[in-house]
C-alpha cells in the first residue's frame, strides 16, 4: 500500500485526525492529532490491507520553535509497507495520548521520550523515568537544556 | 504455531497453599531480591527488581541507565557527521563494525550517496566477521551461566582469531572505527583474505565441537528447553528482533526482507527456531537460532572473499558532508537485532537530532513478559538468552 493511499483512508476514516503530510519525502510521513494518534495507531494496527504490527522506533524530538514531537516509524511484516507518523505538542503542554496499548513496545520507548524530553504520554502503564536517575533535574535533550552546576553536591562540569 | 493463549500448562506454575498435618495453611509472603547492578550473569550493569514467591519469580522490574553515555546528546555536538562513528562504536561495544554501518547507511542515504562495490563487499566480510564474534560471546557466556566452562574457552578462542583480522585491518580490536560515511578506514592488507578463509575453514570445526559438547548435552537441554518461552505474537507485539524474533519462529531478517549492502548475492538462509526440545521460542531455541545463523554467517564471508572486487574504498568519501534539510530512518540486522538510526538533518555540517534504536533495549524489554511464573535460576537462562549489551541498552 502506499504512503497516498494510507493518507487517503486515514482522512476518510478519521475526520480531522490528520492534520499535515508530506507524501512526497523520501520517507513519507503523516501528522497526526496528539490527541487521537491512540485510536489512529489501533486502526493501522489491526485493520486487514494495513497490519502495521511491527513499530521500529518512537523518537522524541525538539524542533526547537516551542514544539516538541513523536515521530513513529511503523512496518508491517506481512504486506511489506512502512509509515511514518508524527505528532506535535508545545512546550508547555506536552501531553500525548500514549499507544503503549497498541504496540509492548511502545512502553519503554515513551519512558525514553519522557526522560529525555518531558513529553508527557497519557494513560501510559507506568511513566517513570528510564535513563536518567529519578533526581535528574530536566530533560536532557531539549534544546534549551542547561547542565546543571551541581548534582546532588557534585560539581558537573568537572 | 504457539501463542501466548496455547503455552504448555506447566510453564506458569501458580504457588499452591501449603498446610500443616493439621491443615493449618501457611502465609507464602512475597519477597523483593534486587539481582545486580553487578551480578555475574546480568552481563553488564543491569538490575533486575524481582518480586518472588518462595524460589517462583511473579514479577520481574528491569532497572537500566546506569551505562548512560548521552550518546544521542553527543551526537547532536559533533562538528561534523564523520565524528560521531566513534560514539556509535561505543553502543554495542561487542559488534562495533554493525553500529558503524548502521549510522554510516543512515547517512550515506541521507546524502543519496552510492558507495562502490569493494567498499560494499569489504562492509559484508567486517559485519558478518563481527556477527560470528558477537554470537560466540553470546554462546560461551550462555555457557558459563548454564554451568559448562570448556565452550566459553573454545569460543573466546576463536573470537580471537576474528579480532586479529580487525587488528590487521584497522589497528583497533574492538572499537574500530573503521566503517566511514562512503567508505572504510583503510584498505584490506596483505595477507587478509588467506587469514580469513583459514578462519572459516577451522571455524566450522569448532561449532561441531560445540554442538557436541554442548547443544545437545542433557544437562544444557533441561536447563533451557521449555523456559522463558516468547510466543510470536508477543514477539511481533514487543519489536523483538534478530535472533530473539527468529527463535520464536517468526522468518524475518533485514539482510533479506529490507535489504541494505550486498546481501542478495549470497547464498544463505534465515534461521528460525524449530521448537526441536521442546516449545518453539523457548531459550534453547534462541541458542540454536545464533550457533546456526554463525554457520550462514561463515557462508556468506566465504562467497564474499571468493568475489571481493578491486577498487578504490575511499574514493566515495565526501570531504565535506552537508546533507539537505530532512530526515532519514534506516535500519540494519546487527548481531543482536533491528539496529536502527532515526537522524534528522537540518542542513548544517552536524545532525540536528540522532536517534539510536538498540536491539538490545528493545529486546529486553519484554523480559518482565516472559520470566513471570519462572524460576529465579530460570531467569538467569532466560536473561542470558536474550543476548543483551549494557552498552547498548543504556546508549
Amino acid at each position: 500500500m502506499t504512503a497516498q493511499e494510507i493518507h487517503d483512508s486515514l482522512k476518510a476514516k478519521f475526520e480531522g485526525a490528520v492534520v499535515e503530510a508530506k507524501l512526497d519525502a523520501p520517507q513519507p510521513w503523516i501528522r497526526i492529532d496528539e490527541h487521537r494518534i491512540r485510536d489512529v495507531c489501533r486502526f493501522l494496527c489491526d485493520e486487514p490491507g494495513f497490519e502495521f504490527d511491527y513499530l521500529m522506533c518512537l523518537s522524541g524530538v525538539d524542533y526547537n520553535d516551542g514544539n516538541l514531537g513523536v515521530v513513529y516509524h511503523l512496518s508491517s511484516m506481512p504486506q511489506k509497507h512502512k509509515i511514518v507518523l508524527k505528532v506535535r505538542c508545545t512546550k508547555e503542554d506536552p501531553h500525548v495520548q500514549s499507544v503503549a496499548s497498541v504496540w509492548g513496545t511502545a512502553n519503554w520507548h515513551e519512558r525514553e521520550a519522557y526522560d529525555m524530553f518531558g513529553i508527557v504520554f497519557d494513560e501510559h502503564p507506568d511513566l517513570r523515568r528510564i535513563l536518567c536517575g529519578d533526581d535528574y533535574p530536566g530533560h536532557p535533550l531539549r534544546k534549551d537544556f542547561k547542565v546543571p552546576e551541581f548534582y546532588n553536591g557534585m560539581k558537573v562540569p568537572y | 504455531m504457539i501463542d501466548s493463549k496455547t503455552l504448555p500448562t506447566n510453564y506458569v506454575t501458580k504457588p499452591e497453599k501449603r498446610a500443616t498435618s493439621t491443615g493449618r495453611s501457611l502465609r507464602t509472603d512475597e519477597m523483593i531480591i534486587n539481582m545486580g547492578p553487578q551480578h555475574p550473569s546480568t552481563h553488564g550493569v543491569l538490575r533486575l527488581e524481582i518480586v518472588v514467591d518462595g524460589e517462583i519469580v511473579v514479577d520481574v522490574i528491569p532497572h537500566i541507565g546506569y551505562l548512560h553515555r548521552c550518546f544521542e546528546k553527543h551526537a547532536e555536538h559533533m562538528t561534523n557527521y564523520q565524528q560521531v562513528i566513534p560514539y556509535a562504536d561505543r553502543m554495542d561495544y561487542l559488534s562495533s563494525m554493525s553500529n558503524d554501518w548502521a549510522y554510516a547507511l543512515t547517512v550515506e542515504r541521507l546524502l543519496k550517496l552510492e558507495v562502490p562495490q569493494r567498499v560494499e563487499y569489504i562492509r559484508v566480510i567486517m559485519a558478518e566477521l563481527q556477527r560470528i564474534a558477537s554470537h560466540l560471546i553470546a554462546v560461551g557466556t550462555y555457557a558459563i551461566d548454564m554451568g559448562a566452562f570448556t565452550p566459553f574457552l573454545w569460543c573466546f578462542r576463536d573470537r580471537e582469531r576474528i579480532l586479529d583480522l580487525f587488528e590487521m585491518t584497522c589497528g583497533a580490536r574492538l572499537l574500530y572505527n573503521y566503517i566511514w560515511v562512503g567508505g572504510v578506514s583503510h584498505d584490506l592488507p596483505a595477507g587478509f583474505v588467506e587469514k580469513a578463509k583459514d578462519f572459516c575453514k577451522d571455524f566450522r570445526t569448532t561449532l561441531k565441537e560445540v554442538h557436541d559438547v554442548l547443544t545437545y548435552n542433557e544437562i544444557f537441554v533441561k536447563r533451557t528447553a521449555n523456559v522463558g518461552v516468547l510466543p510470536k505474537d508477543v514477539a511481533v507485539n514487543y519489536s523483538c528482533s534478530g535472533p530473539m524474533l527468529r527463535g520464536s519462529g517468526v522468518d524475518w531478517d533485514l539482510r533479506r526482507d529490507d535489504p541494505y549492502g550486498v546481501y542478495g548475492k549470497f547464498e544463505w538462509g534465515v534461521q528460525i527456531g524449530k521448537g526441536t526440545k521442546g516449545t518453539v521460542g523457548d531459550c534453547w531455541d534462541r541458542y540454536m537460532v545464533r550457533m546456526n545463523e554463525m554457520e550462514e554467517s561463515t557462508k556468506i564471508v566465504e562467497q564474499a572473499i571468493a568475489w571481493l572486487p578491486e577498487g578504490n574504498v575511499q574514493s566515495a568519501i565526501p570531504k565535506r558532508i552537508r546533507p539537505e534539510a530532512g530526515e532519514m530512518y534506516a535500519r540494519t540486522e546487527s548481531p543482536r537485532g533491528e539496529l536502527g538510526f532515526y537522524v534528522i538533518s537540518d542542513g548544517t555540517a552536524s545532525p540536528y537530532r540522532v536517534k539510536g534504536r538498540a536491539p538490545a533495549f528493545v529486546n529486553l524489554s519484554v523480559l518482565p513478559e516472559i520470566s513471570k511464573g519462572a524460576m529465579i535460576a530460570d531467569l538467569v537462562a532466560i536473561v542470558g538468552s536474550v543476548d543483551i549489551v549494557l552498552g547498548e541498552v543504556d546508549r
